[in-house]
């Protein structure tokens, strides 16, 4: 199915073929595209070009009608999302999806859930394993917690934040599941530019840790800022891809955003 | 042996048949709303009830009776979606559930305060005798009941395809949003979803109450047994829930016949459990994009 | 568990410790302690229910229907096979638990307002199914003579010595679903509620929790069932119909699907009212109950459990000022 695994891995992702179709709409039309491990990959394009859908596709939100998505090697299409989570890939959401009556420090706790196992019985029981790892989640979700910045909200609810620390909460309880691939789905949407920069940096102390981050945003500057490669995406196929710089310079891109309108 | 297997035919084909109108209630309100109205099987009791009190209590001759128990009980839906359902147009489907269920048992209860626990009767709509067919026997009423449940499906399908509120209706069902911006009251529609679907109901009640009398307790399996052939044939879908209300009510009436009458009622719903579980799409609706198309 | 759940357990805890001191010695309301033995044994559904409902987001109309099933069981196991009480109680509750499992795995699937019908229909056909298997169940006119529990041979024959047992049982899971709900799994389920796909993506196996509480409530049911069978010692189908169903929703709902305490304080409330206060309107009761569950989804959508804050906020806010002054 997949080539010869090599010792090294040249991608922690790989998108072979991946079609999407909704009914008559054809929102993927075919991607093929592998993300080399280790950096912040963006994912622009305009509206309706079906960045979302990609990334529900490589969540296990939704099965791609043709295609497979393979995440180090090993076939991800298919899986329910919670496994897929497990392995070590976690995501935000474009429209904010935080759990608003949880607090914030629960939000992150609730991160926590791939990497801990103790189950129904366990924790009605309160068994000692269960209180050893709920202890445990705790102290992992403050460091989280710590790690955003969000340290002074821990125990307000989620929905009474202002939209701004929502999608830090939001990018903090990815990250509490241990990621090794995270993916972002326009978490500057809505944000000034002062918290925009605060995200900006967020998102390279993320990359810092070895994370491997790809990053759907309309926001240019901020792409061009840190993105170290970028896919474009028009009307459900790829458009281009390469570095900012390359990008920046592409006629084809130039045309979709600024032509046709 | 023949004769026994005639007359169970003609005996499901009729309840099939209400099982059927019930499905249909089920599915105006769906296509509009998205809601499942957990109190339909108690526009049918209505309608039985009102036209029984008509009949009896103020000796209206049965046509007349018909209709005015199909009006009443389409206030009642009209009632029912003015003053509650909008009511909770925020709320959520566990609320939506909640309130359509309380709706019901109110219907029921009131029913019981002004009818009593009885059973009321009607009198058959025409007065002609049975008829015989190879030894099994065909009350005119049941002819009554396969004309206006068809009277029924084909003036509904005119309504949905050729009228503009029909199609306006779908459209609603479509994308409420879309239909707002381009005009459609969607509200008005809705109360109009409602309002069909009681007198439909209500229809149904009339038409099978001299065969079966009706009382205040009835409208719980009714509509349960009216679910289940709304979802096996398709959520949605007319021709759908009438195959499918057939079925249903065939496999009743056999069941009652060759196996046992006390598990008769359970038959009706193992089929709905096995529909919701195995093909919550129904037996007609290939695809969830074609759920809420008929 | 936290704070304010610790003070609310131990107020809790000390008002149920002494309500039969003081009942029994007031003439009028001596026979509270009977209702308060049903009450907590409809404590324990609703308990369970709660998870389901306001933790887990799913709404099941076949409560009754494992009521029942613990209920039967219970009966046919000691009446007619002569098993211990105590061996048929776990029993039932296993039974009732394979049937959650086998109905859950799929019908959890389904959402909203298919789960609904979904149980509804199972709720029916296992009223049918008690009122038909005359030769096991007594059919309609059900069954007589079930013993009663006894505690290391000591017949439990007092209302007093049957309320605190029924309590304590109580007390124990309560306290089990508060640690449930102040845990991973408790997130889990509260997550679920509120955005189930985002759930999903952070891990949380949803559809296995769904059926693990839908499992849950039904075994509590089933013991609540059980020990329902062993207080009245008899047993027919009209106790285990769909209004039973339905009632049980409705405790939920006044008490607030959010709240444990809610749920108890539902079920209090509501066999206060069944067996007491509702008894003048006889047979339309239903229509009280049909429009207290109206008002409650209608109007009261967090159920009595949400005004207790603001009533405390109230209390707290004239107290300041008071005190100011
Ligand atoms: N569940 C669905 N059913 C039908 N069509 C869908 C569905 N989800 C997405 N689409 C369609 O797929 C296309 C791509 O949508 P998608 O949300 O992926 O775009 P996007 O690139 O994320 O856009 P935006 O920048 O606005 O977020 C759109 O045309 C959309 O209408
Ligand atoms: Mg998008």
């Amino acid at each position: 199915m997949q080539e010869a695994c090599c010792p090294e891995l040249s991608s922690i992702l790989e998108i072979s073929d991946v079609q999407m179709h909704f009914g008559g709409i054809v929102a993927l039309k075919g991607i093929r595209y592998a993300v080399p491990p280790g950096i912040i990959q963006a994912l622009i394009g305009p509206n309706g070009a079906g960045k979302t859908t990609l990334f529900h596709c490589i969540s296990g939100l939704i099965q791609p009608t043709f295609g497979h998505v393979l995440f180090e090697g090993r076939q991800i299409d298919g899986m329910l999302p919670h496994k897929i989570a497990r392995l070590g890939i976690s995501r935000t959401f474009q429209h904010v999806a935080l759990f608003k009556s949880m607090t914030v420090l629960e939000n992150i706790m609730l991160g926590r859930h791939p990497k801990t196992k103790s189950g129904f019985w366990a924790t009605g029981l309160r068994l000692p394993a269960m209180r050893r790892e709920e202890r445990k989640i705790l102290e992992t979700a403050r460091y989280h917690l710590d790690f955003v910045g969000l340290g002074d909200s821990a125990n307000l609810p989620a929905g009474t934040l202002p939209l701004g620390k929502q999608r830090i909460l939001e990018i903090a309880r990815a990250l509490a599941t241990d990621p090794r691939l995270l993916l972002l789905d326009e978490p500057a949407g809505g944000l000034n530019i002062r918290e925009t920069e605060v995200l900006g940096d967020l998102i390279q102390r993320i990359r810092a840790c070895g994370v491997t981050v790809i990053l759907v945003e309309h926001d240019m500057n901020l792409v061009m800022e840190i993105a170290d490669r970028i896919l474009v995406l028009h009307y459900g196929s790829q458009l281009a891809s390469g570095t900012p710089m390359e990008i920046m310079d592409h006629p084809a891109v130039i045309e979709a955003y600024l032509g046709g309108g | 042996m023949g004769t026994d297997f005639l007359q169970y035919t003609i005996t499901g084909l009729t309840v099939g048949v209400i099982y059927a109108m019930v499905a249909i209630g089920y599915n105006i309100i769906y296509n509009v709303t998205e809601i499942i109205n957990f109190a339909q099987g108690e526009f049918v009791m209505l309608g039985g009830l009102f036209a029984a009190f008509f009949v009896g209590t103020l000796h209206l001759p049965v046509f007349l009776a018909f209709f005015a128990a199909v009006i009443a009980t389409g206030c009642v839906g009209f009632a029912m979606e003015r003053f509650v359902i909008r009511r909770a147009r925020n709320a959520g489907v566990l609320s939506l559930i909640i309130i359509t269920i309380a709706v019901s048992i109110l219907l029921k209860g009131s029913a019981m305060l002004g009818y009593g626990k009885d059973p009321h009767c009607l009198p058959a709509f025409s007065t002609r005798g049975p008829i015989m067919i190879a030894g099994a026997v065909l009350q005119p009423q049941v002819l009554w009941i396969f004309g206006v449940s068809a009277l029924v499906v084909i003036a509904l399908s005119f309504f949905f395809h050729r009228s503009f509120y029909g199609k306006a209706m779908l459209a609603c069902a479509d994308n409420p949003i879309a239909a707002r911006m381009v005009g459609i009251p969607v509200r008005q529609m809705v109360l109009l979803a409602f309002i069909l679907s009681a007198s439909i109901g209500a229809a149904a009640g009339v038409i099978i109450t001299p065969i079966s009398l009706m009382d205040y307790d009835r409208g719980a399996m009714l509509g349960l047994k009216g679910f289940g052939a709304a979802v096996l044939g398709g959520l949605g879908n007319f021709y759908g829930a009438l195959l499918a209300g057939c079925v249903l009510g065939l496999a009743e009436s056999y069941c009652a016949g060759y196996l046992s009458s006390g598990y008769k009622d359970a038959v009706a719903l193992i089929f709905l459990l096995l529909a919701l579980f195995f093909k919550p799409e129904g037996l007609f609706g290939s695809e969830a994009a074609t759920l809420k198309k008929f | 568990m936290n704070k304010k759940d610790r003070w609310a357990f131990v107020g809790m805890g000390l008002l149920i410790a002494v309500f039969p001191g003081v009942a029994l010695n007031v003439k009028c309301i001596s026979h509270y302690v009977d209702v308060m033995v049903f009450a907590g044994i409809f404590s324990l559904v609703s308990l369970g229910l709660c998870m389901l409902m306001g933790y887990a987001g799913q709404v099941s109309m076949a409560q009754a229907a494992f009521f029942g099933i613990g209920a039967y069981s219970s009966g046919i196991l000691t009446s007619r096979l002569g098993w211990n009480p105590w061996m048929a109680m776990p029993a039932g509750a296993g039974v009732a638990a394979l049937v959650a499992w086998i109905i859950g795995v799929p019908a959890l699937r389904l959402k909203g307002h298919y789960l609904a019908m979904a149980t509804l229909g199972f709720g029916v056909i296992v009223h049918i199914i008690l009122g038909e298997e005359v030769k096991w169940t007594g059919g309609p006119s059900g069954m007589v003579d079930i013993p009663g529990l006894q505690i290391a041979g000591w017949k439990l024959t007092s209302e007093v010595a049957w309320y605190y047992m029924i309590w304590s049982v109580v007390f124990m899971a309560l306290l089990f679903c508060l640690h449930v709900i102040y845990s991973r799994v408790g997130r889990g389920l509260r997550a679920i509620h509120e955005e189930e796909m985002a759930a999903e993506s952070m891990g949380v196996p949803t559809a296995c929790y769904k059926v693990q509480i839908f499992v849950f409530s039904a075994i509590l049911s089933a013991i609540a069932g059980s020990f329902y069978t062993h207080y009245v010692t008899c047993l027919n189908p009209g106790s285990f119909n769909l209004m039973w169903s339905i009632r049980f929703v409705l405790m939920v709902m006044v008490g607030g699907t959010q709240s444990l305490w809610g749920a108890i304080l539902g079920a209090v409330l509501l066999t206060f009212a069944g067996n007491e206060w509702l008894q003048i309107f006889s047979d339309f009761e239903i229509l009280v109950y049909g429009a207290m569950l109206l008002c409650a989804a209608l109007f009261l959508p967090g159920g009595l459990a949400s005004l207790v804050p603001k009533v405390i906020g109230v209390f707290r806010n004239s107290l300041t000022h008071l005190c100011k002054r």
